[in-house]
């Protein structure tokens, strides 16, 4: 029993490390999303119609919420993709050959 | 009937049947039959899991339901539609790595098979494979009604006769090519919806004479139409919000999207699958609903607001492209069903059958069984949506949301914290169904919100404390567990 408790402190998957990371960049984006999404769009289309401003035809708080945001957003997910996600290799007999050394 | 429009339907139906006649070489070359049939085999490149993820998701909501609200409401609705934009990153970047590398850990083809390794609990998996099986059913008949009826109202073809067809190609292709069928046909169909509503959003900007002129119309018909509020002020921010969870980071409980996050080939694969896949869902959702706005101005007569888009396109474009359009509901229907399809027998068979009814059946017998078991459930479907009872339309209201409310936190926790349980994962399970239908039925927005929200905060609460009451208990368990789903 206590040698299954420290062995689990020990020896973690040393790839969950990057997963766990992985996982919580994803909520941050979507949390940023989210705040730019809803301020956008009730920031600036809470007030009166006939008040609005138009950006490319469309009502200002349309624009910047739903037709930017997807644009930001867009390139936001290539940009932390390319530069934050890491390859690793996914496979179950990963330990056996990789013993002792970090993920390619 | 119009010809020209039917013969490119009919070319298109004949193309998905031939990849299936394809992919079942694979099928019957392999060794290995479930991982193949049900999961191609884990080859799954980038394009191809963003395509799938994406034409899975996307469904008869999208090209009917969807436009027609946006129709109804305006801009607000497009807002509403522009929360599903979080799903192409989220699911894959929470599930991603993670679930793959522990299903390949344990060797998982089904979700059903990761809950059943992570949790050791009969009820669980038995729990799990029911709720998958019946709200899936009615998802799927929902769907073909969708489909049968779009036939109906905007081809003329009669309604059975058009279920008829396009039920077959689409189960035919299903049963003997498996999951690489689906996979690749979901690919063609994610590219055809692309593909048609770029043209349709053109063809709608053109013929309503630009943005502005648009937007003056919208404005002197009821300026609501262009507010975030709805054409009738009743979508309120708290609403509108909800829409994150139900159509959004809620996803990630999708058995269909999740069996997805195990199928890939690499994490490059999954890599190129998040930016391809945020793409294309912001895109097509972006533009179809608001190509349904803009069809107000068009054309202010529609009757059936969900027949929007459709009428809009034979409204507008010549026959030939009509069909290429028109495909694109049609190629949301079908890749939406044939992978739930395809998820419901891999219940039956590899979650329930070979688990309790008869663990040590051959490879033979599982494959004469898992085309059977297709095709039964395919059958069923279609007879049901002929004249589809009340009840399934009742359960298709609660299918998205309930299976959500189910399943997003034993997967979620599941793979993230050690100290959940078979304990906390059924009382998630059971208060997540319950919450949903009971709000669903009896309060219909708690707090101004939609009932998923209030149901998956519910479930986590079950999940937590139904795993920390019983930690104790399970703490043996615990260990072994832990040592299989996490050491090196």
């Amino acid at each position: 029993m206590k040698d299954n408790v420290k062995r689990e402190q020990i020896s973690d998957d040393p790839r969950y490390k990057i997963a766990n990371r992985e996982a919580l960049i994803g909520i941050g984006i979507a949390i940023a999303n989210f705040l730019w999404w809803f301020g956008f769009a009730y920031g600036f289309g809470s007030k009166d119609v006939d008040k609005y401003h138009y950006v490319f035809g469309f009502p200002a708080w349309f624009f910047y919420s739903c037709i930017l945001g997807f644009i930001v957003f867009t390139i936001l997910v290539i940009i932390i993709v390319k530069f934050f996600y890491k390859d690793i290799p996914l496979d179950a007999e990963y330990e056996d050959d990789t013993k002792g050394g970090s993920p390619k | 009937m119009n010809w020209e429009v039917i013969i490119i339907l009919i070319l298109y139906l004949i193309a998905m049947f031939l990849i299936g006649v394809f992919s079942s070489k694979w099928v019957r070359k392999s060794s290995d039959f479930t991982n193949e049939y049900f999961l191609g085999g884990r080859q799954l490149g980038g394009f191809v899991l963003a395509m799938t993820m994406f034409a899975t998701y996307a469904s008869a909501s999208s090209f009917l339901g969807g436009p027609g609200a946006a129709y109804t409401f305006g801009l607000a609705w497009v807002l509403l539609s522009m929360t599903q934009l979080v799903t192409g990153y989220f699911t894959l970047s929470i599930l991603g790595k993670k679930f793959a590398i522990m299903a390949r850990k344990i060797n998982a083809v089904t979700l059903v098979d990761f809950l059943k390794e992570r949790y050791r609990n009969k009820w669980v998996v038995i729990l799990s494979a029911i709720c998958i099986v019946v709200f899936l059913f009615a998802l799927m008949a929902a769907q073909w009604v969708g489909g049968g009826h779009l036939m109906e109202s905007v081809m003329g073809i009669p309604y059975v006769s058009g279920l008829f067809v396009f039920g077959m190609v689409l189960v035919i292709y299903t049963v003997i090519g498996g999951f690489r069928a689906v996979a690749i046909t979901d690919t063609i169909q994610g590219v055809i919806m692309l593909i048609g509503s770029s043209i349709l959003v053109v063809a709608a900007v053109i013929a309503g004479g630009g943005i502005n002129n648009i937007m003056s119309g919208l404005i002197s018909e009821n300026p609501n139409l262009v507010s975030p509020f709805g054409s009738d002020q009743s979508l309120s921010p708290a609403y509108v919000s909800s829409y994150w969870v139900l159509v959004g980071v809620g996803v990630v409980g999708l058995p269909q999207i999740a069996v997805r996050a195990i199928s890939y080939r690499s994490s490059k694969s999954m890599h190129s699958a998040i930016m391809i896949g945020t793409f294309a869902v912001g895109f097509v959702m972006l533009v179809l609903t608001l190509t349904g706005v803009f069809a107000r101005v068009i054309m202010p007569e529609v009757s059936v607001a969900d027949n929007t888009l459709p009428l809009l396109a034979l409204e507008l474009l010549p026959p030939w492209l009509v069909g290429i359009v028109l495909a694109g509901p049609l190629a949301a229907i079908m890749s939406t069903v044939s992978s739930v399809l395809l998820v419901a027998s891999s219940s039956i068979i590899k979650d329930i059958y070979l688990n309790y009814v008869k663990p040590d059946a051959t490879s033979k017998t599982v494959q004469r069984l898992s085309y059977g078991v297709t095709t039964i459930i395919g059958v069923i479907v279609f007879f049901m949506a002929i004249k589809p009872p009340s009840l399934l339309i009742w359960l298709n209201l609660f299918a998205m949301g309930g299976l959500e409310a189910a399943f997003i936190w034993p997967i979620v926790m599941g793979l993230y914290w050690k100290t959940g349980n078979s304990v906390g994962a059924l009382s998630s399970i059971l208060t997540g169904v319950i919450a949903f239908i009971c709000f669903n039925t009896f309060i219909s927005n708690p707090f101004g919100l939609h009932p998923v929200v209030i149901s998956v905060i519910l479930s986590f609460l079950a999940y937590v404390f139904g795993s920390l009451f019983t930690k104790k208990r399970f703490a043996a368990q615990r260990s072994e567990i832990v040592t299989k789903f996490w050491s090196a």
